[in-house]
């Protein structure tokens, strides 16, 4: 199962948020992330808050899309509770688990909700993760028309072993099928792939990258396979079943993509994200890393709104109970102090292509600026304009660039 | 005959005829403890419901370890009969010594306040070579000579051919050689009727200013410094001002008595007798092993003869892995000194290792027991590092200077000679093992002094080897060699020149101190090799490539690189739990704390202890 929550203070039954989070609301972008918590079977390398039919303990799957409206319509209540002026969702991201695994009528339903309680702004971005078998070419086309503008298929590799090894059911060859029909439709589309997945060669990875290719999607991830504790690879990996993936080979996998993707005319703007244009850039994911609000819906969805980062419970059923009895489904949140947004701002700024601007590094950071260039991991041109952008090395480095920013005693 | 049938004399009022000092001398293993168990118990001072084994061995390591570090001297009634069969009382003070050459010293004076020995032998393997070195020392100090087998209750003893060994050595005949089991008690009685009829009564004149010899003083935290006395003249009462010979100091007694086992107030200690002191002094140098005790008021002209100063043969860094226990390390040491006369230390830095001390000790097992207390009776994790010994470097310019850390090594080549401590050892093993001990002595720089068969199938090899050979696991060597049937005995005897450099050890760059070796010139190159190969494995990757060298000076003897590490990225974002990211970035920097910086290279405080104890499956490649 999932990893654990983390360690907050309790968040209150009525969900109303600190006075502080409503400062500066106004400057920042608000989106909303609907977290669908359910899968067909489970794949060996995933620890996210999903569960199949076996784990639910009476909880439906059927019941979810009220349940997830009624969070959405206290959503708003508890925001205006709180002093936060409402503003339209610019971006609504339907993640997992499988979202195509509700009826595409329930995901429509829910966009709906958020709709009539929020609004949308003009031309906002709306998508929903799908796995290549779990959509076809009506649910892609129901989709459009309901308002989705962008769909995310978990492709993950175009090679067979591969895919067995992460417990992947699709066949590589249903791809360009879903592709196309996602097109037919009018969604922008973005191909996830992950790396570094047992027994998988740079061969491997240059096949699977070029299967990408191939169908020119707008948007592009790469994520270098996570080995979670508590999942099976992890256990298959401690028994010597498979062999863990090596840093380095991780390396070379990553510069591959990075060379392939810029030959063909993607622009990476975040560690593991590529588009071919800026507007095909996903803007829910650079809220994230930007620090904007958003409402995450749903078991396990974390949230955050100025400052304020909550959590909601686990289960689907603990999560149904809670609404069911009126409450609000958070169940811990912390209110970060000024030094901890600090140190979350260059965690996150850090990553993406727009980078930091160095006047606002405190001074020991803006010091190791200058080493960080020496070595190679810190763009020497953009910083000379005052923005910390990082160079290829220096984003399979971002770890360590950040704790030399934040930490610059020593070099990492 | 039992003890129990005659009144137990009285202390301070026992005639020296009646006494008889004796101490037993045993290697590790060879039953001393058990034995003295069983005497206790015998003599009936210890009742079979108080019994515990090992009795007098009070600190946990001693009894854990199955050895003896501090001595201590025991009052045991014993009736013997006479020639009309009468029982007659007489008073035996066991001392039990250290078995280890490391404390070669307080034995000596263990020896010193005998007349009588116990030679004990496991029947089972034999003399062993520390059992040898220390025999010498009591026939060097006129001491009869009891000769006995333990363990004869031992499926694998060998009495009659072990009787044999030992009727060699000692003279006499293999029947004199007394068989015993300390376990079953068998045969304890006649050795004790034995010490009786063997051992000369003390002589000494009982009207002469006092003068007593200290063979050992303890710390005890609620009484303070308890010394042990040998009394050679005259008397020491209750509440008498005495004075230490060496350092004119004087001090009241509190309270002076013996152990039977349990300490025992009596009304003063007279010629011959056996006993304690103490004065309320809370550190054991102001009570030194071998100084003379006398009276302030009528002091004798002359001291005891024999007492030195004990002097460190082996020098390590000792320090605290979490480098806020530094003042906790201070505190533990000072506390260890008031029981350790032969502890001295000094504070030195490290670049690797932070703040510590320069520590000294007689010997590697010494070292070892220290380290093993500051860990478990003040709960230190502490580092020591390599043992090394102490040199005197003539520079060209006429200039010596005496090293006992590398660190202080003259460095610029304008060093004329340097001298380094020799010792005298003494191997005992098998004679199957003579061929491969002689290749390890030769290759530790040793030359053959001699050898000699001991018994049917056992040899001693004698060599003069440096020590600074001797404490690099010469000992571990040696024992692993040989299956374990070797021993070893060692004293020091002088020094000699020799063509010895220093070889440091150099990240990026930078030399890291703790590494720093003084070695022959013929073996830098193998020790060069060896660091920076164990470095390589044990220091993580950095963001840049990390070459790790060998050097002589300013030249390079050896090299290797670590490459620069490629990734360290977390790639994904959790579905917004940004508090997970951050938690990780902050045990980061957690870990981060515990690494020492040498230049720019960041190295794990666990790298440095591995690699300077030869552990090197420390790095994990890749994944954290």
């Amino acid at each position: 199962m999932a990893g654990p929550l983390p360690l907050g203070d309790p968040a209150p039954a009525d969900g109303l948020l600190p006075a502080s989070a409503a400062i500066g609301a106004d400057d920042r972008a608000f989106g909303v992330y609907v977290h669908v918590p359910f899968c067909r079977v489970r794949c060996g390398y995933c620890d996210f808050n999903t569960y199949t039919a076996d784990e639910l303990r009476g909880a439906r799957r059927s019941d979810y899309a009220g349940q997830a409206i009624d969070e959405i319509r206290m959503s708003r209540r508890v925001l205006e509770g709180s002093g936060v002026r409402s503003r339209e969702a610019s971006t609504v991201f339907f993640g997992g688990g499988t979202p195509t695994l509700l009826p595409t009528g329930d995901l429509v339903s829910m966009l709906g909700a958020i709709r009539d309680e929020f609004g949308l702004v003009a031309g906002a971005e709306v998508t929903t993760e799908a796995n290549p078998d779990s959509v076809d070419r009506d649910d892609l086309a129901r989709l459009a028309a309901g308002g989705f503008t962008r769909v995310s298929f978990g492709m993950q590799s175009a090679v067979p072993h591969v895919l067995a090894t992460l417990d992947r059911t699709h066949d590589p060859e249903r791809v360009p099928l879903v592709v196309g029909w996602a097109r037919e439709a009018g969604l922008d589309v973005s191909l996830d792939l992950i790396y570094g997945t047992p027994g998988e060669s740079l061969a491997d990875w240059r096949r699977s990258v070029e299967a990408v290719l191939a169908e020119r999607p707008d948007h592009v991830s790469a994520y270098a396979l996570i080995v979670e504790d508590g999942t099976k690879l992890a256990r298959q990996i401690r028994r010597g079943e498979v062999a863990e993936p090596s840093d380095d080979l991780e390396a070379d996998m990553y510069e591959l993509a990075d060379d392939l993707l810029a030959a063909a005319g993607y622009e990476w703007y975040e560690v593991s994200n590529w588009a071919t244009r800026v507007e095909q850039r996903s803007r829910h994911n650079l809220g994230y890393w930007r620090g904007d609000d958003w409402w995450g819906v749903g078991p396990g969805a974390h949230s955050h709104v100025g400052g304020v980062r909550w959590w909601n419970a686990k289960h689907p059923a603990a999560y149904a109970e809670r609404l069911a009895a009126g409450v609000s489904p958070a169940v811990g949140r912390e209110t970060l102090d000024a030094a901890t947004r600090e140190t979350e701002r260059v965690l996150l700024t850090s990553r993406i292509r727009e980078g930091l601007a160095i006047e606002s590094l405190p001074a020991a950071g803006r010091h190791a600026v200058a080493a960080l260039i020496a070595d190679g991991l810190v763009e020497a041109r953009t910083a000379l304009a005052g923005r910390l952008v990082l160079t290829r090395r220096g984003r399979l480095l971002a770890d360590a660039v950040v704790r030399r920013l934040l930490d610059p005693v020593g070099p990492s | 005959m039992s003890p129990r049938a005659v009144a137990p004399l009285v202390p301070a009022a026992t005639d020296p005829a009646m006494i008889r000092n004796f101490c037993i001398i045993a290697h590790i293993d060879h039953g001393k403890s058990t034995l003295a168990d069983r005497m206790l118990q015998i003599t009936g001072i210890v009742s079979d419901r108080d019994m515990r084994a090992q009795y007098l061995d009070r600190m946990d390591i001693e009894r854990e370890r199955g050895i003896t570090i501090k001595s201590q001297a025991v009052r045991m009634p014993w009736a013997v009969a006479d020639s009309s069969g009468a029982g007659r009382a007489y008073a035996l003070n066991m001392i039990d010594t250290p078995g280890h050459v490391d404390f070669s010293y307080e034995v000596s004076r263990s020896l010193a306040a005998c007349e009588g020995a116990i030679l004990l032998v496991d029947a089972a393997q034999g003399i062993e070579a520390q059992t040898l070195a220390n025999l010498y020392l009591a026939l060097e100090n006129d001491l009869e000579i009891i000769p006995v087998l333990n363990k004869i209750d031992l499926p694998a003893a060998e009495p009659e051919k072990y009787a044999r060994e030992l009727a060699e050595l000692i003279g006499g005949s293999p029947d004199d050689v007394l068989k015993v089991s300390g376990k079953t008690g068998e045969g304890v009685e006649a050795l004790l009727d034995r010490v009786v009829e063997r051992i000369p009564a003390p002589v000494g004149d009982a009207d002469a200013p006092a003068r007593a010899m200290i063979f050992d003083s303890v710390y005890d935290s609620y009484r303070g410094v308890v010394t042990y006395v040998r009394m050679v003249d005259g008397k020491l009462n209750p509440r008498e001002r005495i004075q230490m010979m060496s350092t004119r100091a004087t001090h009241e007694i509190l309270e002076i008595g013996v152990s039977s086992p349990e300490p025992t107030p009596t009304k003063g200690l007279g010629v011959g007798e056996v006993g304690y002191l103490i004065t309320g002094v809370k550190d054991v140098r102001q009570s030194k092993v071998g100084d003379t005790v006398t009276t302030a008021v009528k002091p004798a002209s002359e001291a005891l003869a024999g007492y030195t100063e004990p002097l460190p043969m082996v020098f390590s860094g000792l320090y605290p892995i979490d480098g806020s226990d530094y003042p906790e390390l201070r505190e533990a040491l000072d506390k260890l000194k008031l029981s350790d006369a032969a502890l001295v230390y000094e504070p030195e830095t490290s670049v690797a290792l932070g703040f510590g001390f320069r520590a000294g000790f007689l010997g590697l097992l010494h070292l070892e027991i220290v380290t093993e207390r500051l860990r478990r009776e003040f709960g230190l994790d502490i580092i020591a590092t390599a043992p090394s010994v102490v040199y005197e470097v003539t520079t060209e310019d006429k200039k010596t200077v005496t090293v006992t850390n590398p660190s202080e090594f003259p460095t610029g080549g304008k060093i004329a000679e340097v001298r380094e401590p020799m010792v005298k050892a003494a191997i005992l093993a098998p004679k199957d093992y003579v061929g491969t001990i002689m290749e390890l002595c030769q290759s530790r720089r040793g030359s053959l002094l001699g050898m000699d068969y001991l018994g049917e199938d056992r040899v001693e090899i004698r060599y003069t080897i440096p020590l600074g050979e001797i404490v690099f696991d010469f000992f571990d060597q040696l024992k692993s060699k040989t299956a374990g049937y070797a021993s070893l005995d060692y004293e020091p005897v002088g020094d000699q020149a020799a063509d010895l450099v220093k070889v440091d050890i150099l990240l990026q760059g930078e030399q890291v101190d703790a590494f720093s070796a003084i070695v022959h010139r013929d073996k830098a190159y193998a020790y060069g090799v060896l660091m920076t190969g164990r470095l390589r494995e044990l220091i993580p990757r950095q963001q840049f490539e990390v070459p790790i060298q060998a050097a002589i000076g300013a030249r390079i003897i050896a090299r290797e690189s670590i490459r620069a590490m490629r990734k360290d990225v977390l790639a994904k974002c959790y579905g917004g739990d940004i508090t997970r990211k951050r938690k990780l970035l902050e045990k980061q920097k957690e870990g981060k704390k515990r690494m020492k910086m040498v230049g720019r290279v960041e190295v794990p405080q666990e790298a440095f202890i591995a690699a300077l104890s030869g552990e090197t499956e420390g790095k994990k490649d890749g994944k954290k």
